[in-house]
């Protein structure tokens, strides 16, 4: 613990948000496990089907492309972390802090680029 | 932390120029199209030659640049000649495999560029950082090439399997890491030394630590060189992985990872070198023994190559074992001759087709010196020298490392390397005596292709007369040595 | 400082708790969620080690990313679960064996060493403390400047992630009429409409091309 007091004592208001976050919704299941009357029955707890029995499982085979596009969502998203410690410290690290965002930006946009031109980002 | 000034870049000019060169060619591939595939392997294969032509002229005195994350010295020149010409010769003999089996996109030879730069940041690593940096922009590269052929189940399993098993290793190599860093308090190869030499000897704690993550970091090489008992992945990835793919395997990054193996043993942990030699000589005698006797069953030639490959990183591990400069000089030159051989021996495999179908079991080779004998002369000749049958090049590779480890008392260890070569021989052998005296099967098509008949030639010729002019190898090999134990 | 050992000891029993149920859930999707669980309160872990924007981004990029690509996944593939785990029996004697093997390892070890980590005595570039500076401007500091070489490695490394997902993944139909906005934006009025004129009641006048 070699973080100051002040920084965790920031932290506090978070801590308990989250704590009241978890009271209301622990006090929510377990409220209506106590008030709510409980009689289930196969016919009642049934996955709902338009009065049939279920087919079949719900999961089906999706197209890859849902996941190329998550994939692509995350390789961006990691490329956007790295932009706040820079915008952070943009004032200390000078013209080459600058150059060198920029580089890796391009690089980036190589890989954008390269994404439009093979249609990646279609959906046909 | 020192001042920042900016750092000077000629050291690491051949790894610029080749992510330049990346990059250039991935954007003129998709803007061309995959009718470009052609153009940019050759293209590829020009810049590997321009930056082979860098590492070459760039002083040799070893160099730190980019706050000593990045090292030159002979040592890495070498490795990277070898890396340089490996994954060119690699593409190049895969050039009419690429065309016919439907891998004709222009992204494989831009992943092998990437992968190649993966391998020269790794051979340069002078830090745990980037280390890890330029070993995973290579196994990445690694994961897709294996996988390249997508509609080939055998193909995307080999990727999968690669890619499960390659993650596991980084996760142990970044856990040995952590551990290092955590007692050392540095990450930089130097920092490391300077540490273990004053600050740890004697702390109790920092020393256990250091050695944990050691045995980790030792593991995670292991499994990238695949030596036992991290070599489970190897015969599935390179049956499955495409023909040209797994001879970039067998070769390239197989020498990359014995340069960072060698870089990080004698580097920051030499200090410790009562300690890790243990676990080499356990790896390397477990290698050359499964190398030798898992070999024996096999059908596939592919197969056969993934044991021999384990079997070879076995001998050259004796060489590191002895921890001696004429060690690594032999395992540097074992290197080589194990390189150009794999590469013959892929070419002879990447001509083994019948009616257009690639064939890969070795029952195809049957009577091979009637329907084709200079092929078949040429896997004999591979065949030979991998067995370690004098005077082909692979006996004098073998010859280095056994040396070294007598003249540093390691009997028991050469004797089992002698031992292990000769139960190895019974399955080069073997196959020389299918296409020499078995009866003749449906010949190869032909012809083999030029590309193909080229290396062939050049690996033979090197194979072959290895023993008349080993000098400049020797002495490239003895400074490369030099420069990584003083 | 004793409120601070509390949190510490919450968060990490719920962390290897977590961690724990990952792997034991019989339902997948409930896996990810124990994920999630264990996500965050590693983050919670590192705030409390000052590592204010390791513990953002393991929010941001694991759970907002990570993991719903993970939900994703269990929940949209079609594969038969209860099938694939009939080998943990068959696997659990050994992987058990060998779970048990690496504990005792590790615990010798520390038992036997009486680990006790003090910081080292060699750190070459110190975290400053966190009332001086923040932890992202230290980070951002040293990344882009020091680190450049690293820096820009890790942008090739997510390029090839990027060249290897569309390689392995994409595939263009040959079935589909795709949209060619660049064709539609071309498209002159002058050379596709017609302005006829029609007198009125007249007919058969009504030329198409």
């Amino acid at each position: 613990m070699t973080a100051s007091t002040d920084l965790l004592l920031e932290y506090l208001p978070i801590v308990i948000f989250l704590g009241i976050a978890g009271v209301m919704a622990i006090a929510a299941i377990a409220g209506s496990y106590v008030l709510a009357p409980q009689r289930p029955d196969r016919d009642k707890i049934a996955a709902y089907e338009c009065g049939f029995d279920a087919f079949e499982d719900a999961r089906g085979r999706f197209d890859v492309r849902f996941y190329l596009v998550a994939i692509l969502f995350i390789i961006f998203d990691l490329e956007v972390a790295y932009l706040f410690p820079w915008a952070v410290s943009f004032s200390e690290i000078g013209l080459y802090g600058f150059w060198s965002m920029i580089v890796f930006l391009g690089l980036l946009t190589i890989g954008f680029v390269y994404e439009w031109k093979k249609g990646a980002l279609e959906w046909e | 932390m020192q001042p920042f000034v900016e750092p000077d870049y000629l050291p690491a000019l051949p790894e610029l120029f080749l992510a330049g060169a990346s990059v250039t060619l991935l954007m003129a591939g998709v803007f061309i199209g995959d009718r470009s595939t052609r153009l940019m392997t050759w293209l590829a294969c020009v810049a590997m030659a321009a930056a082979f032509v860098m590492v070459l002229v760039l002083p040799d005195e070893r160099t730190t640049t980019f706050f000593g994350l990045f090292v030159t010295d002979r040592f890495a020149a070498f490795m990277k000649c070898l890396v340089l010409v490996g994954a060119a010769v690699t593409l190049i003999v895969g050039l009419g495999y690429v065309k016919r089996e439907g891998m004709n996109r222009f992204e494989f030879p831009v992943l092998i560029v990437f992968a190649t730069l993966g391998m020269l940041l790794m051979i340069s690593a002078n830090d745990l950082i980037a280390l890890y940096v330029g070993l995973e922009l290579q196994s990445l590269s690694l994961y897709i090439v294996a996988a390249f052929r997508r509609d080939s189940l055998r193909s995307t399993e080999a990727g999968l399997k690669y890619f499960v098993l390659g993650a596991i290793s980084s996760g142990l190599l970044l856990y040995g890491c952590s551990m290092v860093y955590g007692f050392t308090g540095v990450t930089g190869f130097e920092g490391i030394a300077e540490a273990l030499a004053t600050t740890v000897p004697g702390n109790v704690a920092a020393e256990t630590g250091v050695l944990i993550g050691l045995v980790f970091i030792a593991a995670a090489l292991a499994f990238k060189v695949s030596a036992v008992p991290f070599h489970m992945w190897t015969p599935d990835v390179y049956e499955g992985a495409p023909t040209p793919v797994t001879a970039f395997f067998a070769a390239a990054p197989k020498v990359a990872a014995m340069a960072l193996l060698l870089r990080v043993f004698l580097g920051p942990f030499h200090e410790l070198a009562g300690q890790w030699d243990q676990i080499i000589i356990f790896v390397s005698i477990a290698s050359m023994g499964l190398g030798a006797f898992a070999a024996i069953g096999q059908k596939n030639i592919k197969r056969l190559m993934a044991y021999s490959s384990i079997g070879h990183v076995g001998y050259a591990l004796v060489g590191l074992s002895a921890g001696t400069p004429e060690g690594i000089r032999g395992v540097l030159v074992y290197m080589l001759i194990y390189m150009v051989m794999t590469l013959g021996g892929f070419a002879c495999i990447l001509a083994m087709r019948q009616r257009g179908q690639m064939v890969e079991e070795i029952s195809d080779l049957s009577g091979l010196s009637k329907t084709n004998p200079s092929l078949a002369l040429a896997l004999a000749i591979f065949m030979f020298s991998m067995a370690g049958i004098p005077p082909l090049a692979g006996f004098f590779g073998k010859l280095y490392v056994f040396l070294a480890a007598v003249d540093e008392g390691l009997y028991g260890l050469a004797i089992f390397g002698v031992l292990a070569s000769v139960v190895g021989a019974y399955y080069y052998i073997r196959i020389v005596k299918v296409m020499y005296f078995d009866q003749p099967a449906e010949g190869f098509d032909r012809p083999v292709g030029v590309e193909l008949s080229a290396v062939l030639a050049g690996t033979g010729i090197i194979t072959l007369f290895f023993f008349a002019y080993p000098a400049p190898i020797l002495a490239g090999a003895e400074a490369a040595a030099a420069a990584l134990m003083p | 400082m004793i409120i601070q050992t509390i949190m510490f000891y919450v968060l990490a029993v719920v962390t290897v708790g977590a961690g724990v149920m990952v792997i034991a859930s019989r339902n997948p999707v409930h896996s990810v969620l124990f994920l999630i669980l264990a996500f965050f309160n590693s983050a919670g872990l590192f705030v409390m080690m000052g590592a204010e924007f390791l513990a953002m981004i393991l929010i941001i990029v694991y759970v907002g990313a990570v993991a719903v690509l993970f939900l994703f996944v269990v929940m949209m593939l079609n594969i038969n679960f209860a099938e694939l785990r009939a080998g943990f029996l068959q696997y659990l004697p050994i992987g058990g064996v060998i779970g048990i093997i690496l504990l005792a390892e590790l615990v010798l070890v520390f038992a036997s060493g009486a680990i006790d980590i003090e910081v080292p005595t060699t750190v070459a570039s110190p975290t400053p403390p966190a009332d001086e500076i923040t932890n992202t401007q230290a980070l951002g500091d040293v990344l882009y400047t020091h680190y450049a070489y690293l820096f820009q490695g890790a942008g090739f490394i997510l390029l090839i992630a990027m060249v290897g997902a569309i390689v392995l993944t994409h595939r263009r139909r040959a079935d589909v009429r795709r949209q060619r906005i660049t064709d539609q934006v071309a498209r002159d009025p002058k050379a596709t409409v017609q302005v006829t004129d029609i007198e009125p009641g007249a007919e058969g006048t009504w030329k198409s091309d």
